[in-house]
């Protein structure tokens, strides 16, 4: 998530030479932004590493008993603060949905015409209620609004966006596929509906084979759905995270980047433009020949009848037969155009970025690259750990580096009050950067896969990634809080079994790292063969 | 010199806006049954009846260049794009009449096709600035065809049209409407045929002054006028 997010910045700086210049107040923002994504990063980094170090260390009864409870502000009157309190929610939703909003219209949809409004609405909704779910967090770190009105949202909250989740989405995402195949253009309502009770039933599927509910729950409890909405939405977290692990220093690292000069991509354009040549002189001999037989009144399809067809058998005018060679040469040219034009746009992404990392920026990047490493390498250590060991952690990253400062290091501080601050700062850094990480990871992959036909569907499909995604990023979240502030999440989610998709998280990201490994070590290994062959 | 006998004509666009099938219709008088992504550059040839009906007739080969991509593409795909626009005798503009943004992208697409022209007219026109004077001194010939044509609904179709008159104007070219999956669009006399082949007869024309002073570009654009059959 972390690392997308540097990713991002990378092609925003990259792409700056040949934008348009680009006003002061951009180059400042960019400015403002790398220092403060510097300083995150190694914030992250320092209260994951030294609280993981310590691993071994003692029980951390100390820390709860020094810790009380944080102090609530009073409310006046219970309905009062409500009325105020639901104002407060309202607007900052409001102001979510035009975010959303404006997010598709500038970012997604900015190379083409909106023409159905509901999914523009659909998409902006998701994302208000999923970023309110992260406000609620924050307020309740820092003690705003009064408790019960904060139950009341979060519940409110919860039902929204698993009734647009599970219902709303998977319907019009039925409905717009239909209406693109023109055969079910008659009946696109019932057809939805029938994609949707696909869906719904293999949604329910889903959390068989997944030891996530207590027998107590009914049926048509809360915590069914949660479960599974869950459960999808870690295996796409581990997915991402695993990947971006392995990525990051990956690209970032000029190590990995192979030396290409300004000869070797103009051999290679040579090579290209040699084949179109070819390419066009073949075509215009096939032309020529189809032009020929045409006015010698040879036409292949003019042969009707049963006896046209088996002079068509037997005897083929030797025109089309050298015809039908040459289109077949010509189609293994076009294939071999298109391989050199896809390896020199390679050359040429290569050649830029080793002029980028010259730069300063370049230098700094590679810098986080080498940090990022060791990073991921920790991370997939300590997910083996888990897995292995069957290591359930009972701590937050905050209490220990508390605990550890005031054990190890004998500095003495009100730990209340830092608790308190360091835990808003740590989860708003991660809400943060999950938030913007996600979104530039959706846009990327909006504008290589989508189509003027399926863009409606697309972006349908990504508002539901991205709904799961932010729910159970806050399921997750609630191992990076104190235990004063995980009882609401655990209240209002239910009885669930956290531990279980904690495990499953590291499950799926060692196996998500490992295999980007892989997969990055075969396709570095091809690729230099593939220039030695020139 | 070899480019002498080479006519080449780009036909840019948009992603989806039907240059594939376009060209496919252009040069094999045939629908294209299954469209799909282009990488790269794919190349066509078109038989063409230079001055057709007059005693001067003659058949050239003209080379339709369709590059595909997007005018956001990553700027290694653009260097590399660049390649193709060497020595161009005409462009070919191709915009979707159901989605407005890709007849807005058109400006950027010949901007781009343009700046990296290595013709020695030399047009130099500043990075991501749009003058209207200078298309008009452009001596490339330029042609614009708005796809997709039956899928406008009927009670859009004035105000469609009418923006895409105002476009064709800004870059001094001919318009085309069609619908690629329709051969009757380009029907032998219609009125799209015709214009299509005054636009190959004018790129034929061009290619020749490529060497020349400003005079004998002025003479060239008064030939040009003569040819108009208004």
């Amino acid at each position: 998530m972390c690392c997308s997010l540097e990713e991002s910045l990378n092609d925003d700086v990259v792409q700056t030479p040949t934008d348009s210049c680009a006003a002061p107040y951009t180059q400042w923002r960019k400015r403002g932004l790398l220092l403060f994504l510097f300083i995150s990063s190694l914030f992250r980094f320092m209260t994951e590493a030294v609280t993981s170090l310590f691993f071994f260390s003692v029980e951390p009864k100390l820390i709860s008993l020094l810790l009380s409870p944080c102090l609530h502000p009073c409310p006046v009157t219970v309905t009062m603060s409500f009325v105020v309190d639901s104002v407060i929610m309202f607007t900052s939703q409001v102001f979510f949905f035009g975010f959303g909003w404006l997010f598709f219209m500038r970012q997604l949809f900015k190379d083409y015409e909106v023409r159905q409004y509901v999914v523009q609405v659909v998409f902006s909704v998701t994302f208000a209620f999923s970023c309110t779910m992260f406000e609620l967090i924050i307020f309740e770190i820092l003690g705003a609004l009064s408790s019960s009105s904060r139950y009341f949202h979060w519940k409110l909250n919860l039902y929204v966006i698993l009734l647009v989740l599970i219902f709303v989405v998977p319907f019009y995402i039925g409905y717009f596929v239909v209406s693109n195949i023109r055969l079910l253009q008659r009946q696109k309502l019932l057809f939805a509906c029938v994609v949707w009770f696909t869906f719904m039933y293999f949604f329910w599927k889903l959390g068989d084979p997944f030891p996530i509910l207590s027998p107590k729950h009914g049926i048509l409890s809360i915590e069914q759905l949660i479960s599974r909405v869950g459960v999808i939405g870690v295996t796409l977290m581990a997915l991402l995270s695993g990947f971006g692990a392995v990525n990051c220093p990956y690209t970032y690292m000029s190590y990995f980047l192979r030396n290409v000069t300004d000869s070797d991509i103009l051999a290679l354009e040579r090579r290209l433009l040699q084949t179109m040549d070819m390419i066009v002189s073949k075509k215009k001999r096939i032309a020529m020949t189809r032009r020929q037989m045409y006015q010698r009144g040879e036409d292949q399809s003019k042969q009707t009848g049963f006896w046209g067809m088996i002079k068509s058998v037997t005897s083929s005018p030797p025109g089309s037969e050298n015809l039908s060679l040459i289109q077949q040469e010509v189609d293994a040219l076009e294939e071999l155009s298109r391989q050199l034009f896809l390896e020199t746009v390679d050359l040429q992404a290569t050649k830029e970025r080793i002029e980028y990392s010259k730069t300063f920026q370049g230098k700094y990047f590679n810098f986080l690259g080498y940090f990022f490493s060791i990073y991921c390498v920790w991370k997939i250590f300590m997910a083996t750990i888990n897995i292995v060991f069957d290591r359930v952690g009972k701590t937050d990253p905050v209490t220990r580096g508390i605990e550890i400062t005031v054990n190890y290091l004998g500095i003495q501080f009100d730990v209340k009050f830092w608790s308190q601050h360091i835990s808003f700062i740590l989860v708003g850094i991660i809400i943060v950067t999950s938030i913007r990480g996600l979104l530039i990871t959706l846009t990327k992959f909006f504008y290589a896969i989508s189509s003027s036909k399926s863009s409606n569907v697309i972006v349908l499909v990504l508002a539901q990634i991205m709904g799961m995604y932010f729910v159970s990023s806050v399921l997750l979240m609630r191992m990076s809080m104190p235990l004063e502030y995980r009882t609401i999440v655990t209240q209002v989610l239910g009885e669930l079994q956290f531990n279980f998709y904690h495990r499953w998280f590291d499950v799926i990201f060692l196996v998500s790292a490992l295999s980007s490994i892989l997969f990055l070590y075969l396709a570095h290994k091809q690729a230099p063969e593939k220039h030695m062959t020139m | 010199m070899a480019s002498l006998d080479r006519v080449k004509v780009l036909v840019l666009g948009d992603s989806g806006v039907g240059k594939s099938s376009l060209v496919h219709l252009l040069c094999q008088n045939q629908v294209l049954g299954n469209p799909s992504w282009t990488v790269g550059c794919s190349v066509d040839v078109r038989v063409h009846d230079y001055k057709e009906g007059t005693p001067e007739e003659k058949t050239y080969y003209i080379e339709l260049w369709d590059v595909g991509g997007s005018v956001g593409s990553a700027s290694s795909v653009k260097s590399t794009r660049a390649v193709f626009y060497h020595s161009v005798n005409g462009i070919i503009l191709v915009h979707d009449l159901t989605n407005k943004k890709s007849s807005q992208n058109l400006y950027r697409w010949t901007l781009e096709a343009l700046n990296k022209d290595s013709s020695p007219t030399g047009v130099i026109v500043t990075n991501g600035d749009y003058d209207r004077e200078q298309f008009a001194e452009n001596p490339v010939p330029l042609l614009m065809i708005g796809t997709k044509f039956d899928q406008i609904p009927e009670n859009k179709r004035n105000e469609v049209l009418t923006r895409t008159a105002f476009l064709s104007e800004d870059f001094n070219a001919e318009e085309i409407n069609l619908d690629c999956t329709n051969p009757r669009y380009l029907a032998a006399g219609s009125s799209n045929a015709v214009k299509l082949s005054r636009f190959f007869d004018k790129v034929k024309w061009y290619h020749f002054p490529v060497n020349i002073i400003t005079g004998f570009t002025d003479r060239k654009r008064f030939n040009f006028k003569s040819l108009h059959y208004d």
